[in-house]
């Protein structure tokens, strides 16, 4: 069997007992909706100045924020708990002493996450399009947002990996992992958003980690002008998958670390 | 040519020497034994041999390869059951080991592995419901999906009840019938003794004795127990009849030629109209043989 056809098989298992595990296919799918029900319903409909001049309407803000969340947590999160749990239980050393390249088995768990990152992404936008009137990409803005998607959840799925090698066990996972995700979902203008008056700091802060680029090409490739969508955006979160796979690459564990 | 080749293999953690020179050697269609007590050293040499990790110095060869870089074919070629690992607990047990088969060019067929591990009623339960007997014989299934021709078993049975234990023989019995080479290391005496054609004993990272079972470390040649109860008042035993020691209210003696002491013993219980109560005749089991072996063990510093 050769490693195409092999990798998509393991992304049909793991798809499998990912469906099985009802608590954690509920608060993957659940809490983005979630969220974005409670932050709209909370906040109104007003309007939102994110840069000078530009304004968007809160509802819509968060559509899109929720749909980069979403995102965030079917990769990112769920990678770094879902992994660091498999190897605490000794699968992941168990697949090792198999023939599977490691990387064939890995591809099919970030393949399997950016799966569900995906469909997540589209029942929020069409949650948004339903409920809150949010208009659908369409065109060269459908490209730019399937792309914006894609990269980011190979990117965020990298960072993801990587992150397990920060986890000592597995009931440390969820500590460890909000601990980094949680600041910069807040640095990012995801939960509260980053508008014109926001401090100067928070908003450098924000630019140097891969979230609010990520956050901000989701919204401007979703809603098109007068959000200018830039590569470069792009270009930065791809920055930070590239450093996320090759830290993976140096410290990646296969075995419990006790 | 040997499976399994072992020259001189050490292994050091830190200040820890865990694998102090081994040799060891394992031919095809053999189960072969490591047997030792916790911390003797024997998960550090499998898990060597297995590939997970590697030697310190000394020579190995499994199926002809380096373990310390293993190939994708060779890997094609192990079963590997390791002391504590875990499969998906939402699969189902036939899908974990359709799971597994398919990592393999060549897998067994998935019916039949679930067979082989008497698991056929629980094929549709979910691994999270099964006990940790069931959970151990789907390890075994799950290493003997892809029809390998070397098995390792680090302690397949720890933890079993007696006879969930017998269950687990039978099953290595069984890949023996199938012409598997089988790699086990136990801390359970018996279990070498029912499974293995030769066994090493292993402690404090060495091999202390080697052989099958049955002459293990000279067993066959140790003097025999004579063993019995002395009514009260019987009266000193003639000197002729050797070494004699007291245990546990019994009388013992050790008998370099048993069938004369037995003779003269018994004829001087019948000269005297004594009952000799429990009267036994024991070569030392292999547990004793063991015991001896590894009693080093404490007292060290």
């Amino acid at each position: 069997m050769n490693d195409l056809r092999l990798t998509a098989r393991q992304v049909r298992f793991t798809n499998t007992a990912f469906w099985r595990n009802p608590a954690s296919a509920f608060f993957t799918f659940v809490f983005p909706l979630l969220f974005l029900v409670v932050f709209t319903a909370l906040l109104g409909s007003g309007r939102l100045e994110v840069a000078p001049g530009l304004f968007i309407e809160q509802d819509r803000y968060y559509v899109a924020a929720m749909g980069a969340f979403g995102l965030v947590s079917a990769t990112y999160t769920n990678l770094a708990m879902s992994v660091t749990f498999s190897r605490d239980a000794g699968v992941l050393k168990r697949i090792r002493g198999t023939p599977i390249p490691g990387w064939v088995y890995l591809t099919g768990r970030v393949l399997h996450a950016m799966g569900i990152a995906l469909l997540l992404v589209a029942i929020t936008a069409a949650f948004g399009a339903a409920v809150y009137g949010a208009d659908l990409p369409t065109g060269l803005r459908l490209g730019q947002f399937f792309s914006t998607v894609v990269v980011g959840g190979a990117a965020f799925s990298a960072l993801g990996l990587a992150t397990t090698s920060l986890v000592p066990n597995a009931h440390a996972a969820p500590a460890v992992v909000n601990a980094i995700v949680l600041p910069l979902l807040f640095l990012s203008g995801i939960f509260i958003p980053l508008e014109a008056s926001s401090p100067h700091w928070i908003v450098i802060v924000g630019d140097l980690f891969p979230v609010k680029p990520f956050a901000e090409a989701v919204r401007a490739s979703f809603y098109g002008p007068p959000f200018a969508f830039v590569w470069s955006d792009l270009a930065v979160v791809a920055g930070w998958g590239v450093a996320g796979l090759l830290l993976a690459v140096r410290f990646f564990s296969w075995e419990p670390r006790r | 040519m040997s499976v399994i080749e072992v020259r001189g293999l050490r292994k050091r953690y830190g200040d820890v020497e865990a694998v102090r020179g081994i040799e060891l050697s394992v031919e095809a269609g053999e189960v072969f034994a490591l047997l030792g007590p916790n911390g003797a050293g024997k998960t550090t040499v499998v898990e060597i041999l297995e590939g997970y990790r590697h030697r310190t110095s000394g020579e190995t060869s499994v199926l002809g390869r380096d373990p310390a870089a293993f190939d994708r074919s060779t890997r094609e070629r192990i079963g590997i059951v390791l002391q504590s690992t875990g499969v998906d607990p939402f699969l189902t047990v036939r899908e974990t080991v359709e799971l597994y088969a398919g990592y393999y060019p060549q897998p067994r067929e998935i019916d039949e592995v679930i067979e082989i591990v008497g698991l056929v009623e629980k094929r549709d339960t979910r691994v999270a419901r099964l006990s940790g007997g069931q959970q151990r014989r789907l390890d075994v299934a799950v290493a003997l999906a892809g029809d390998p021709e070397l098995l390792f078993l680090d302690e397949p049975t720890t933890g079993f009840d007696p006879g969930a234990r017998r269950n687990a023989w039978q099953i290595v019995r069984n890949l023996v019938d199938l012409g598997k080479t089988v790699f086990l290391t136990t801390h359970y005496m018996d279990e070498a003794q029912a499974l293995a054609n030769r066994v090493a004993v292993i402690s404090r990272g060495e091999v202390v004795a080697e052989g099958p079972p049955s002459t293990l470390a000279g067993r066959h040649l140790s003097e025999t127990t004579i063993r019995f109860g002395l009514p009260a008042g019987a009266g000193s035993l003639p000197e002729s009849l050797g070494v004699i020691r007291e245990r546990d209210g019994f009388v013992e003696l050790i008998a370099p030629d048993p069938v004369r002491t037995l003779h003269e013993l018994t004829g001087w219980a019948l000269a005297r109209g004594l009952a000799l109560e429990g009267l036994e005749v024991a070569r030392p089991t292999l547990e004793d043989v063991y015991l001896e072996l590894t009693a080093t063990e404490e007292g060290e510093p």
